[in-house]
This record gives C-alpha cells, structure tokens and sequence, in this order.
C-alpha cells in the first residue's frame, strides 16, 4: 500500500491510457466481486422472506408430516430429528478414521510411497460426486436388504464416506503444524511415540481438528443425493437408526415437487432451518478455530 | 510373553528399558494406524470394482461405446444411450466454468490486491457462506425464483443474440442456462478460495518490484501475480468443473430432465447425475435399468478421476518445482504457485 503512494511521489505520473486501462481493471475486478456476492444477498433474502412465515407456523417444529395432500401438511419434526441422528452417527464413523488416517500420513507414513498413495486417494475421493457415494452404498447395503432395505445407518454410511476425505485433510494440515520440537521433545524424555501422538500432538492440534471435523458436518448435513437411495424419506419420528428415516434434505427435494403453497412454504421453511443449522456449526468451527495453538 | 521376558533376562538392559508389552505398543499403534490408512484404499478399489461388476449387464446389453456416445435414452424400451446425458453434464459445466471462473477470480484478485485490508475478512467470509448454502437450497431457489425471473430476459436475450451459436429459439422453463447458472455459484466459492490462496502466495517482493518500476496497480496484477499464479488457479478451476460435474440435487431441479439433447442453451436437458436421482425409484425393479444407472455413476466417477488427476498433477509437478513439500488439503491446489515462470 505505502509502496504505491511513494513510487507516485517519485516517479512520473503514469500515461492517460495506461491510468485509463487501471482504472477499468479495478472497476472490473470491483464489479465481479459485487457480482459474486449478489446471489448470496438474493439468496438469504428469499429464505428469509419466504421460509419465516412457515417456520413461526404453529407445529412446524412439533409436528411430523401429514402427508396430506390437501389438508394440514404437518411440520418437519421427524425430519429434523432425521438429521441430527444420520449425521451424529456419520460423525462418528468419519471423524475418527478420518483423524486415523491423518495421523499415519503425518506422524508415520511422511513421504513413504504407500503414504502418497494414500493421499492420492484421499485427493480422489474428495472429487467424487456425493451421489455416487449414495449409489455405491445403495448397491452395496440396500439392494441386497442388509439390516432391511432403506435405514437411517446406510445414510449414515454414505455422509460418512463423504465427509471422511475432508476430516483427513484439515486434520493433515492441522497436524503437519504442530511443531516438531515438541515431539522431540517428548521423544527425548523416553516417552513412546504412542503416546506422543496421543498425549502431546494430537491435543495440541485440537482446536484445528475440532473445526476441520465440524466444517466436515456441516458439509454431510446439506447433502440430499446420498441420502434419497439410503436413508429414503418417511413421515413419522423414528429413533432406530435401523428403519427408515426422514431428513430435512429429502424432505425439502420430495416437497419442491408438490404443486400446493402450504408444502412448498414447508419447504422454503425447511430450508431456513437448514442453512441456520449449518451457520451454527460453521459458527462453532470459527470459534474453535481462534482458540487454536498451532498456526 | 515368556519367550520375551526370557530373552529380555539373559539381556544386558538398563532399568530405563521398557517392558515387553509397552515396546509392544508402538509397533501395534503403527500398525494399526497402518491399516486404517491402507482401508481407504481397499474401499476405494472395492468400491471401483463393485460399480463395474453391477453396471456390467446393462454395459453388455447396449455395449460400451454405444453406451457412451448413441443418443437415446430410453428405459422402457431397454435403450440405454447416455449421449443425452453426458451432453447436459458437458454444456452445464462449461455454462458454470465461463459464469463463474472469471467472477471467482476476479473476487479472488479483488480480496488480494485491491481492497482495503480492513475488508478482507468480512468479504472472505461472505464469499465462503456461499458454500454453506446446500444444493437443495440452490434447487429450491433456481425452481421458484431464478426460473420464473429470469424467463423474460432469457427470451430478449435469445431473440436479440439469435446470432450467437447456441442461443436463440424457444425459453423453456427449466433449462441448460439455468442449471449452469446455479452450478456458477455453486463452484464460486472453491475456485475463489483455492485462487485467494494461490495468489497469496505471490511474494510480495515480486509484487513491490513491478510498483517500484511505476507499474500501475492492474499492470502489477498482470505482470508479476497472474503469471505466478496462473497453472495454480487453473488448478481451482479445474476442481471447480469437478463440483460442477457431479452436482445432483440442484441440477435435476432445474434441468427440465428431458432425454433430447437440446439445440440451444435455454432447452431442456438431463444430466449424468440428475438422470440416476430420478431414475432409480423405477430401476429398483429392472435390473436392466438399474444397471444402466449404475453404469451412468460409473462414467461420472470415471470422468471426476479424470478432470481431478489432471488438477492433482498440475499439484504434483509445483511441488516438484518447488522442492518443498506443500501442505495437502485444501490447501494443496492453493500451493500450487508456478516459481519457474516467475524465475523465467
């Protein structure tokens, strides 16, 4: 910034085409950024505009849907309740294999050849579409009627496999940050390299862990495709993991279809809560983020 | 356990030496960690190999090339062409690419190099909410607010750039503009954040030198960021046409799922993943078709492997070039600065 002021102290002023093709580039890259952030501002503006109505609705959150089509559409208990309990237990599947993995790249395989493989696949996996992750786990666990046809764990399952690329890779970063003194340090003292990892690195590497994790669920909590061919949707509230469940994804996609105002206002309300749901988890992640040690 | 403690005895060890068991430990916990790491990969290749043995049949009946490349689509009569499809996911993406690449970067040059330093944060975090908004969302707002707003630009825009290819005739409601549009924004906060990262990566020595020569601002971005950036946000995009590639839930909203290949890009149209959410409700029953779905998802992994290989080598060379290893994740595409160009 200084740099720019003084060189204009010092140096000619610059030609009137040159200052002209400036001033039209920063007015361009001006412009993209508004542009960029246009859909965001339409987008929480619909929401809003649209979803509060349905969401301060009486039952919205107490009720499961009716699946009435001209009377009372219900609310989207079940579906919320659907979520939290698919990607609680996607959570804990992913998280700590995820971490697992991270640890081995980090602390053991290094630049092994088998540990760049690894990442490698970790790399491919990231890139593969969510839906394929459903399709696989569709194919594999309910066609073949495993523990019944759709339940709430094969969603599950398919969030987990999805989320478990991202989990190793902020855990990777995070862990590659922790600073080596330390664990020579402690290797120094005769402490085995076990415990180490698990009593100096990887608290160390908390905060960082904790936020890559939880931008982990919030990423599992948005996605539909997996979950249509695994979890499926049905009305009423369920606890078992084993059975059929609903979810706040597949609830708004089956309702999007649905010619009537009250379900699509269901929707536009689900999807308030939705996106709230997932700023609060993106929120905490921040948060953890600020209280970490390392970087 | 007595085998060991027998030849621990016989040992000259010092009292500082552990126990049998506690050296056992480490080993194990290598192991163990050893083999969750090597499980990624055993899934990863069952996975491969489970798509190919299910979308076998259907690949049979129809043959693979005629799989791929006949254009229709048509289940009850056991016509598998995904031509169609693999039509609607190739003008999408490339829809999504030319809206939202230059828009990403250009936000990505603006957070960098231009705006004040005390907005640099607020606009990052407003660009990445983006990406918290999930795609059913993106669906829900493309079927009821960019569909029916938009209709009417869409034909003045069709009817006054007829001359354009590709543009010109009938508006449908949902079509291939519409679902490359929302896929704009779906893949703008990716390629901005990898480009925000890869740009800063610039070092401000090259950037000072280009001021100090009386570079104006723009020239400065022209001369000494891009070109040191440039194989790094090409990785961005590129992980960005991956996004934009397998997005489902959005897509299938706002497509029209229609199995013709449309003439221009306000037609309906259908795409690789949005034809297997649709479709497998009615496959459950017919293996046939069921296949053919599979045999769809497999084309679209195997189209993914392809446009992230490419990115990940693009990583792999920087790295090579830079002679340190950069940090993976997310990361990895941002690290990928291009020091040769700027050396040269």
């Amino acid at each position: 910034m200084s740099s720019t002021s003084s060189a204009s102290l010092l140096l000619a002023p610059v030609s009137g085409r040159r200052r002209t093709t400036d001033r039209l580039m920063r007015g361009i890259l001006l412009a993209g950024t508004v542009i960029a952030l246009i859909p965001l501002v339409l987008v929480v503006y619909y929401l809003f505009s649209r979803g509060l109505k349905g969401m301060t609705a009486s039952g919205f959150f107490t009720t499961d849907p009716t699946g009435n089509f001209l009377g009372n559409p219900g609310g989207v208990k079940s579906a919320i309740l659907g979520t939290l309990e698919i990607v609680a237990l996607a959570a804990v599947i992913a998280i700590p294999v995820g971490i697992g993995v991270a640890l081995y790249l980090v602390e053991f395989g290094k630049k092994t050849i088998f540990a760049q493989f690894v990442r490698y696949f970790i790399d491919v996996m990231t890139g593969v579409p969510s839906i394929v992750f459903g399709l696989f786990i569709y194919i594999t666990l309910v066609t073949t009627k495993i523990g019944g046809s759709f339940t709430g764990w094969k969603g599950s399952l398919a969030l987990a496999l999805l989320m478990l690329p991202v989990v190793t890779r902020s855990a990777e970063v995070v862990l590659i940050l922790v600073p080596e003194s330390l664990r020579e340090a402690a290797l120094a003292l005769g402490v085995p390299r076990w415990k180490v990892t698990m009593k100096i690195v990887l608290p160390t590497a908390l905060p960082g862990l904790i936020t890559g994790s939880l931008l982990a669920v919030a990423r599992g909590m948005g996605e539909t495709a997996p979950l249509l061919f695994t979890s499926a949707t049905v009305f009423g509230t369920t606890y078992n993991l084993g059975d059929r469940m609903n979810s706040l994804p597949a609830q708004i996609f089956a309702d999007i279809s649905q010619p009537k105002d009250d379900i699509v206002n269901r929707a536009w309300a689900s999807a308030l809560t939705l996106v709230l749901l997932i700023l609060a988890i993106t929120l905490i992640a921040r948060l953890a983020a600020r209280r970490s040690r390392v970087s | 356990m007595d085998a060991g403690a027998a030849r621990l005895d016989t040992a000259d060890r010092s009292s500082f030496e552990r126990s049998a068991s506690a050296r056992r430990a480490d080993p194990l916990f290598r192991g163990g960690l050893t083999v969750l790491a090597g499980l990624v990969l055993v899934l990863l290749a069952f996975f491969f190999v489970f798509l190919i043995v299910k979308a076998r049949p259907a690949l049979a009946h129809q043959g693979v090339f005629s799989f791929v490349f006949s254009n229709d689509w048509n289940p009850s009569k056991d016509v598998f062409g995904a031509w169609p499809l693999l039509a609607g996911t190739l003008i999408t993406s490339a829809i999504a690419m030319v809206i939202g690449v230059p828009v990403a970067v250009a936000t990505a040059l603006f957070i960098t190099e231009l705006c004040p330093v005390r907005l640099r944060q607020p606009l990052t975090i407003l660009v990445e909410l983006l990406a918290a908004v999930p795609s059913v969302v993106y669906g829900l707002w493309g079927v009821f607010v960019l569909i029916p707003k938009l209709r009417g630009t869409e034909s003045s825009f069709a009817d006054s750039l007829h001359v354009l290819p590709f543009v010109g005739g009938n508006v449908a409601g949902p079509n291939y503009f519409i679902a490359g549009l929302l896929l704009a924004i779906m893949i703008l906060p990716i390629v901005s954040a990898i480009s925000r990262e890869v740009i800063s990566t610039v070092p401000a020595e090259h950037k000072e030198a280009a001021l100090a020569l009386g570079a104006t601002r723009w020239e400065m971005i022209r001369i000494a960021v891009l070109p040191y950036s440039r194989s790094g946000i090409t990785g961005a995009a590129l992980l960005g046409l991956g996004r934009a590639v397998g997005e489902t839930i959005a897509v299938v909203l706002v497509i029209g799922n229609s199995t013709v290949v449309g003439k221009q890009i306000f037609d309906q149209g259908y795409s690789l993943a949005a034809v297997i959410a649709n479709e497998f409700g009615e496959a459950a029953n017919d293996p046939l078709h069921a296949g053919a779905l599979i045999a769809a998802g497999l084309l679209l992994f195997v189209l993914t492997l392809i446009i992230n290989g490419v990115a990940r080598a693009l990583v792999v060379r920087a790295e090579r070039r830079q002679g340190t290893r950069l940090p993976p994740p997310t990361v990895t595409a941002a690290a990928m600065a291009d020091p040769e160009v700027t050396a040269a």
